[in-house]
């Protein structure tokens, strides 16, 4: 190989890092310095060292937006991946070509954007347009009636955005699994129900962490289901994050608040991972 | 006790038969061996005995007692699976002891059980070891010993041996074997391999299409097979096209053989039949006389501890074994006079 060889292929290796360089960590060292930056009264923002920012975030107002962002997102990861597990887990046993059809059907879904997915459950659970005509036609209810906003709805959203994600993590995982590992658990006298959770579940652990740990995060950043499907006090840190820097023109303040968020998410993130890997080390 | 009854069992996927109307008797603490190529329906049928699949129709009877609705997880049959099926999960101990905490058993005693077992298998201390860190072999054992946990009353075996390299699966078909006999349990393996099958079985059960052909000791049916395809499957077999001339004579390559037993009365004299000469039963002889077979050596593959010798005759490939001490004085290319011998030989319809 000669010299010139060499320094290609140098260039090349060093791309991921470049890109990563450029894209990610300066963007966020930005953010970074422009949290510390003091906001000007009517115009943008100058160059400071202050931690005024970060002081008006630790106030219970803010504490209670982060709680509540963190716990839906929790809430709706795990709804998402209790969903999509056994789902996959039925897709899996059915013929190939109808499992294909349903998983491109799943995956057009992740072509939808957040505004079309949350102005579509708007409508769908309004008063005029929704699915409580249905009911009160059928005659569960008396007269229609909205279920938007709420948090139902707005959890409903938010797992509908999650849910594909959750299946495309765990179907390999699971098309992946021995078939005869469940059929040796029924041998040995499992039930279905009991091989799935004593056999299925705990040997998809890490995948199902893993499918959790995406959604989690996926749904931290929606800004948009919780202005369209949830009542003010279930708006979450993204909104008024959105809020400060697009409404309030506040930058400092919103990029203290994003880099709080970043950091809270990480930590959850490390520490479910911690807790989830399996310390005897199985599956290596 | 354990008698197995499979009486006209079939089972269908769509309009294929996997496994078309089988019956079989399966006496008290036999070694049975499903024999056959792939896709012949042995697996299936292993599958319905077990519980794993629904069967289309006929009936399965244990002691008597008709199994076709029970559920595969209240059986309380043995399996070792093909792929051996452990839990990566679990440790060892854990697999073996799987099925007793299922049946609620004590700490205490599904780990003094995991260790007997492994002692039974010969894997002694390994309890607390994780799957991935046994090899091929141990980790044979231990789906063997997860297979016995609860003394079942009956233990089937897919193709257990199929992921060990030949000499281990030669040793651990003696070892399953031996293991068989000392726990006296009724078993059923299934296997490609006739070689594992006559080293094992007390009971060979031959299979195509779905259909048994023939079931027998091995030896019975090593000496007498029912058919070509049978011949050919158990050890290796000469098939010659014969003409049947009366009830103990045929006539092969033009030469007229005395048969010291008298051919199946289902074959008639015009019928197309294929005698079977195994080739151990093929001698060359020095002096020729009107009976012997005019042959010539086409080669001769000295394996040490055998001989093969390939023939032409006519248009016929004919394979003879012979032991180093017997081998003949001979070349490729030489003219040979052969002999069957008459005693050994099997006529079949074609």
């Amino acid at each position: 190989m000669s010299v010139q060889d060499n320094g290609i292929n140098k260039w090349l290796a060093a791309y991921p890092t470049i890109a990563l360089l450029v894209f990610f960590l300066a963007p966020f060292l930005i953010m970074l310095a422009v949290s510390f930056f003091a906001r000007v009264e009517g115009a943008f923002f100058e160059p400071a060292f202050q931690f005024a920012n970060y002081i008006r975030f630790l106030s219970p107002f803010f504490g209670r937006v982060l709680l509540n962002s963190l716990g839906l997102s929790t809430a709706a990861a795990i709804i998402a991946v209790c969903l999509a597990f056994p789902f996959t887990l039925f897709l899996s046993n059915i013929r190939r070509k109808e499992q294909t059809l349903i998983l491109v059907f799943i995956l057009s879904v992740l072509s939808l954007s957040e505004v079309i997915i949350g102005f579509a459950w708007s409508t769908l659970l309004s008063q005029t347009a929704g699915i409580g005509n249905l009911f009160a036609w059928l005659g569960f209810i008396d007269e229609p009636r909205a279920y938007t906003p709420s948090l139902t709805a707005l959890l409903l959203g938010l797992v509908y955005l999650g849910f594909p994600y959750a299946v495309l993590v765990v179907y390999p995982a699971i098309s992946r699994l021995d078939p005869e590992i469940p059929e040796a658990a029924r041998m040995l006298g499992a039930s279905p129900i009991r091989s799935f959770f004593t056999i299925i579940i705990p040997i998809m652990r890490r995948t199902m962490l893993g499918a959790f740990i995406l959604v989690f995060v996926f749904t931290l950043g929606a800004y948009l289901l919780p202005q369209v499907l949830g009542r003010p006090q279930h708006w979450t840190l993204s909104v008024h994050i959105t809020d400060q820097a697009i409404f309030q023109s506040n930058i400092p303040f919103a990029a203290a608040m994003a880099v709080f968020l970043l950091l809270v998410s990480l930590a959850l993130v490390g520490m479910s991972l911690i807790l989830g890997g399996d310390k005897k080390g199985a599956q290596t | 006790m354990t008698n197995v009854s499979v009486q006209n069992l079939s089972k269908s996927f769509g309009n294929f038969k996997a496994v078309d109307d089988v019956s079989i008797d399966i006496p008290d603490g036999s070694f049975v061996c499903l024999l056959g190529p792939s896709g012949c329906g042995k697996t299936t049928l292993l599958r319905l005995i077990a519980g794993l699949e629904a069967l289309t129709s006929g009936n399965l009877l244990i002691d008597g007692v008709t199994q076709n609705d029970i559920p595969a997880h209240k059986r309380n049959f043995g399996m070792v699976f093909q792929s051996l099926a452990l839990f990566p999960h679990l440790s060892v101990a854990e697999n073996i002891a799987y099925p007793l905490k299922i049946r609620g058993a004590d700490k205490q005693t599904q780990r003094a059980r995991a260790s007997e077992l492994l002692e039974l298998v010969k894997l002694p201390d390994v309890e607390d070891r994780r799957v991935h860190q046994l090899s091929g072999g141990q980790r044979q054992r231990v789906a063997i010993a997860r297979g016995l946990a609860i003394a079942p009353k009956l233990f089937l075996l897919d193709e257990p041996l199929s992921a060990l390299d030949a000499k281990l699966r030669e040793h651990m078909q003696i070892e399953l074997r031996l293991l068989q006999k000392k726990l006296d349990i009724t078993t059923i393996v299934v296997t490609h391999d006739q070689r594992e099958a006559m080293t094992m079985a007390d009971i060979v059960i031959i299979m195509d299409k779905g259909k048994i052909l023939q079931s027998g000791s091995p030896i019975e049916i090593y000496r007498k097979p029912v058919n070509g395809f049978v011949a050919d499957f158990i050890g290796m077999s000469n098939l010659l096209p014969c003409e049947i001339v009366s009830d103990t004579e045929v006539k092969v390559f033009d030469q007229s053989i005395l048969l010291t037993e008298k051919i199946g009365s289902e074959l008639s004299k015009d019928s197309n039949a294929i005698l079977s000469v195994r080739p151990e039963d093929l001698t060359i002889v020095s002096a020729e006389d009107a009976h012997d077979i005019k042959a010539e050596v086409s080669f001769i593959r000295d394996l040490g501890s055998s001989i093969e010798i390939l023939f032409r005759v006519q248009d016929c490939e004919l394979l003879a074994v012979c032991t180093p001490r017997n081998r003949p004085e001979i070349v490729i290319g030489q003219q040979v006079a052969i002999k069957l011998n008459s005693d050994r030989l099997t006529v079949m319809s074609s």
